[in-house]
């Protein structure tokens, strides 16, 4: 066209179109790259992921005893998108028997991005958990009238056995920090909260398997997502062995009835424990299902603190079991021989005195035998003051010297979760405490004889008469059958005679010192006793033993809080432990009910 | 007549629209099987359902367009009004004749299939405003000269909009006003209904300027100055005021555009300072339009001032007169309401399936959005979905490129032509195409409410792509014979 004068509006027109793609282009590069909120929107609006979940593996004990396995539970979910308008509340409330209020609170709860941060209205949320079959079966005759509402099953553990719940341990709903830490796991999972079952969380979970469903707009399920490729299934759980003996452990528990205290009981040469009891205990079933939280408030609140396991978390001053260890040190030290004398006056002994009447001056097997706390203290002194060096160096190296037998710190590389480090103080402590040149030999004279600052848990006592009857190492004590641990083997750097000594007096004590009272018919044993003052009360009574002297099968170390002499209650339950283990009964069946019988501590009660 | 006649056809007809338009409508074929298949589905050929259907619906549109290439051009021309009267009588008689389809009274129904007359209305009321400004006496000099071709669209636009209640239908024709630009009329009634539309939407999404009281925002009085602003670029370009004036008043339109775009999403509460400041504006164009005896700048003034009455008028009718269900639909659009299964259902289904598709798409015929019809319409109005899920970011983005080049080149088409009653046919078509593309994908985008219009070649249903293709084609016949034409 000629003169026309409005040619150049073509190209407004032309940039009209040209900016209208160019805004929608951006729109487009927003929703399909930027916006990364569709992808999961559209899965969770087409696809239906429903969880399938594994079972939880089994846990056995040394002997292929079951301790541990599932039973089926059910869990509710809703998915709140799906609830239509005309959702029958009351009905469901009605099925589940519960109030509105209750699931008024518990929507809301599921709601609060607080409390529940993966909230969506798309997928499916933990209504109500750990519910049993006959709780469930109104509402899933009923289900199809409340959209959105699934029915998932699951598992839940149960227990052969109503003991060791301080080792298996339970398993609880996950928290927050649970779900932030590991992308398993998602709200309403559940994994190990406390001992085995949480040492071995990763292996005893197994893998969540999942189907994909495919869902319309109308809520029917039409299939699976491109014909299954994409699901997979469930792995269950590897079952665990554990080194438990369960009949051991059983007896272990009713002989610490009515008292408060604990058993270890170590296989020597492998490190595997065999039975790790504490009193006050509970039924493990008690902390599983719907009562779970309700009961674990209870056992929590206990004054008796039955929660606590003893036999790992509980510190005491070993008392006179921790002269074996002494003389082994002061042995390789030199500070002593076999041959060196030392005089004891009795109860008139300074600075300590002794216990017992017995001859004097003595020698090493007859000290161990008769407990003399002179002979120890004199020991201790000399290793201390030998050469006449500077005391801090021989002290550290002396608590070197005792910290190789496993006592005063953690065994970092066992299985069990719970434990105490116990305690061997430094010689800074002494430092900070007598100031620098305020202390030497008399002042700490306390710890020649396993009292003062000095502190043991009960497997730390086990393991280190473990190391005795092996002459000179130990592997870490563990849990898990499947696992020898020869590669966690502590090796000590004291020579092979030295425990002949020492274990020859220990078997002395069985045979005519403090442990002579409760012999085992045909089965030689070594032994300590202890009594470990308390300034809390009565003293406690502690007990080490091995069994038999010359092939040690079994080490065991018992304490009996405020129980008095070791002799007196914590020796007899080591030695019907003993006979259990090595002869596979108890013959000394009026012992055994007198000891499981008695109660010591009125308020003691097992859950 | 006869083989010569059709050869020359065959060389003049622009070949490159031909292309595009098979390329769409197979691509748009491909979707609408992708669309509305689901798991039990046999063959695109299959004609029980949709995408068979489509496919005699292509083949009835090859030889509808093959027949207009082989009319006489002169016939376009000749007949122009005749058809716009027997159309206007076809879209009175319709509402008798339909039935009722989701109300829409638009429907008649021939034996096995159904028709849409307002489908091709819009090329019958192209060919008839072509006509009557492409006379040789006709000049758009001023207001007056508008009044029929007005009226030629508004009568149509009108019976589809109340007797059909065919909303969406009836809006294309607002393409028409592009036509008008080109062909001189004044930007200002461009921009005015742009200014409408803005203004509504942000009055609404930010309130009122407060009059007598209430509250509004700064990001509606950005928006307002904005608008103003550029109209007064507009006045300040026809009535020349001296330079310094121009560069004053858009740099008081740029501030507050500015403005508008920070705050646009932060709402500021504030009162008469608003009004104030556009009083102030619009009366200091006034002094401005008296001193230096520019009169047409009073314009702007007036502009100014219509734009304070417009949104409380807005405001009214959103409160007052606007369904209950008319405002949530707006009020969804706009992120002021979030109902997802409700009006903001189809919307937010369409961005899930566009944005799940992400950067490649999820494959042809794997888009489960699609095919388990969350999306409502998707073979029809939201076929957009079905390309932007299964295809992709890479898709959608070659599919809306497609288009533009399509409209471009009907745009080239349009500016070669010799006579003006080809030129304003072609910008028709043009417009019309641009005016389909805009609201259907801004719909399924989530940019513009849903306005069930068609998207051109792509969505399904015979009336629809018949109707466009009779558009394409008399405009193909048309250009053929460009150079045959006097000058």
């Amino acid at each position: 066209m000629i003169n026309d004068q409005f040619y150049k509006r073509s190209y407004t027109i032309s940039g009209i179109a040209i900016g209208v793609v160019l805004v929608y282009i951006f729109r487009l590069f927003f929703l399909q790259i930027i916006d990364q909120s569709t992808k999961s929107e559209a899965e969770t609006n087409a696809l239906v992921k429903q969880t399938i979940y594994p079972a939880r593996g089994l846990i056995y004990d040394r002997n292929g005893e079951l301790l541990v396995f599932n039973q089926p539970i059910y869990e509710i979910t809703i998915t709140m998108r799906e609830m239509g308008d005309n959702w029958d509340t009351v009905g469901f409330c009605k099925s589940l028997k519960i109030s509105r209020e209750e699931f008024d609170e518990r929507v809301a709860e599921i709601k609060d991005k607080r409390k529940n941060r993966g909230y969506s209205r798309y997928t499916p949320q933990s209504f109500m958990g750990q519910l049993k079959k006959e709780d469930i079966a109104t509402l899933q005759e009923a289900l199809f009238l409340y959209p959105g509402v699934q029915i998932q099953k699951r598992t839940l553990r149960d227990y052969t056995y109503n003991a060791a719940a301080h080792v298996l341990g339970s398993v609880g709903e996950v928290n927050q920090n649970d779900i932030d830490n590991d992308p398993y796991y998602a709200r309403g999972d559940y994994s190990g909260r406390d001992g085995l079952e949480r040492t071995y969380e990763k292996e005893l979970r197994g893998v969540k398997g999942v189907e994909i469903l495919m869902r319309d707009s109308r809520g029917r399920m039409q299939g699976r997502y491109q014909d299954g490729a994409l699901d997979c299934l469930a792995e269950a759980g590897t079952d665990l062995t554990t080194t438990l003996d369960i009949k051991l452990q059983m007896l272990a528990e009713e002989l610490l009835a009515g008292k408060v205290g604990s058993a270890v009981a170590i296989e020597p040469k492998t490190g595997e424990i065999l039975a790790l009891a504490s009193n006050p205990s509970w039924n493990p079933k008690v902390l599983v299902g719907k009562e779970r939280s309700h009961n674990y408030n209870q056992l929590l609140n206990d004054p008796t603190k039955p929660l606590m396991n003893r036999a790992t978390q509980a510190m005491y001053p070993p008392g006179s079991t921790f002269k074996t260890i002494q003389a082994l040190v002061c042995l390789q030290d030199g500070a002593i021989t076999p041959k060196t004398l030392y005089p004891c006056s009795g109860p008139a002994s300074t600075p300590i005195k002794c216990t017992h009447h017995h001859g004097s001056p003595v020698a090493l097997d007859k000290a161990i035998e008769q407990s003399c706390n002179p002979y120890f203290w004199c020991a201790f002194r000399d290793l201390l003051q030998k050469g006449g060096g500077d005391i801090h160096m021989r002290y550290e190296s002396w608590r070197e010297d005792v910290m190789a037998f496993g006592i005063g710190h953690r065994f970092t590389d066992s299985d069990i979760s719970e434990q105490s480090s116990g305690n061997i103080p430094s010689a800074l402590f002494f430092d900070k405490y007598y100031g620098k040149a305020g202390w030497k030999a008399i002042t700490i004279r306390s710890l020649s004889i396993g009292q003062g600052e000095i502190l043991a848990t009960p497997l730390q006592l086990a393991n280190q008469v473990a190391t005795i009857a092996n002459e000179g190492y130990f592997i870490t004590p563990h849990l898990n059958k499947n696992d020898s641990m020869l590669a966690h083997i502590h090796k000590l750097d004291i020579d092979k005679q030295h425990f002949e000594v020492v274990k020859d007096g220990m078997h002395r004590v069985m045979t005519y010192g403090t442990g002579r009272y409760y012999p085992i018919e045909g089965i030689e044993t070594g032994g300590k006793t202890g009594t470990a003052q308390n300034p809390h009360g009565k003293d406690h009574a502690i007990f080490i033993g091995f069994a038999p002297v010359d092939d040690p099968q079994i080490a065991v170390a018992v304490v009996v809080e405020n129980a008095g002499f070791g002799a007196t209650w914590a020796c007899p339950i080591a030695s019907l432990l003993i006979e259990q283990y090595l002869t596979g009964e108890v013959k000394r069946k009026d012992l055994r009910k007198r000891i499981s019988s008695t109660v010591l501590n009125g308020s003691v009660k097992k859950w | 007549m006869g083989a010569s006649r059709n050869g020359s056809i065959l060389q003049n007809v622009d070949w490159p629209t031909i292309g595009m338009f098979i390329g769409l409508v197979l691509f748009g074929w491909l979707n609408i099987y992708g669309a509305s298949y689901n798991f039990d589905q046999t063959s695109i050929f299959d004609f029980t359902n949709r995408a068979g259907k489509q496919f005699v619906w292509i083949l009835g549109s090859l030889v509808l367009g093959g027949t207009l290439l082989l009319i006489d051009y002169k016939t376009y021309d000749l007949f122009a009004y005749v058809a716009y009267g027997l159309m206007l009588l076809l879209l009175i008689a319709t509402p008798f004749l339909a039935h009722d389809i989701k109300g829409s009274m638009s429907w008649i129904s021939l034996g096995p299939v159904s028709l849409q007359p307002a489908e091709f209305a819009k090329c019958i009321v192209a060919l008839a405003v072509a006509k009557y400004m492409g006379q040789y006496d006709y000049k758009l000099r001023g207001w007056r000269d508008l009044v029929i071709p007005f009226a030629l669209i508004g009568v149509p636009c009108l019976i589809i909009m109340i007797m059909q209640r065919e909303t969406g239908s009836a809006l294309v024709f607002a393409a028409f006003l592009l036509v008008f630009y080109r062909q001189g009329m004044t930007p200002h009634i461009l921009w005015s209904c742009v200014a409408a539309v803005v203004l509504f939407i942000t009055s609404i999404r930010f309130g009122a300027i407060p009059l007598p009281i209430g509250t509004g925002s700064v990001g509606m009085l950005s928006c307002m100055l904005l608008l103003i602003g550029v109209e007064i670029y507009f006045v300040c370009k026809e009535h020349p005021v001296k330079w310094q004036l121009t560069i004053l008043l858009v740099t008081v339109a740029a501030v507050f555009g500015i403005g508008a775009l920070i705050n646009v999403w932060i709402t500021v509460p504030f009162d008469w300072l608003a009004v104030g400041l556009v009083v102030a504006l619009s009366l200091y164009t006034l002094v401005v339009a008296v001193y230096y005896r520019r009169y047409g700048l009073i314009w702007a003034t007036v502009f100014g001032l219509v734009c304070i009455g417009y949104t409380q008028a807005c405001d009214l009718v959103f409160t007052r007169v606007l369904q209950p269900h008319q405002r949530t639909r707006i009020e969804v659009l706009l992120g002021m309401k979030e109902d997802l299964a409700g009006a903001g259902y189809n919307v937010n289904q369409a961005r899930i399936a566009i944005g799940s598709g992400r950067f490649l798409g999820k494959g042809y015929l794997k888009g489960t959005q699609t095919k388990l019809q969350f999306v409502p319409e998707q073979d029809t109005d939201f076929i957009f979905c079905t390309v932007g899920e299964e295809w992709g970011f890479v898709g959608s983005v070659g599919v809306l490129l497609l288009y533009l080049l399509f409209i471009l080149r009907l745009v080239t088409i349009a500016e070669r032509q010799r006579t003006t009653f080809t030129q304003i046919y072609a910008y028709s078509v043009a417009s019309i195409f641009l005016f389909h593309l805009m609201i259907n994908v801004g719909m399924v985008l989530g940019v513009l409410p849903v306005i069930g219009i068609p998207l051109p070649f792509f969505s399904y249903g015979g009336s629809s792509l018949w109707g466009f293709t009779m558009l394409l084609f008399i405009l193909l016949r048309l250009d053929a014979a460009r150079m045959e034409q006097l000058r």
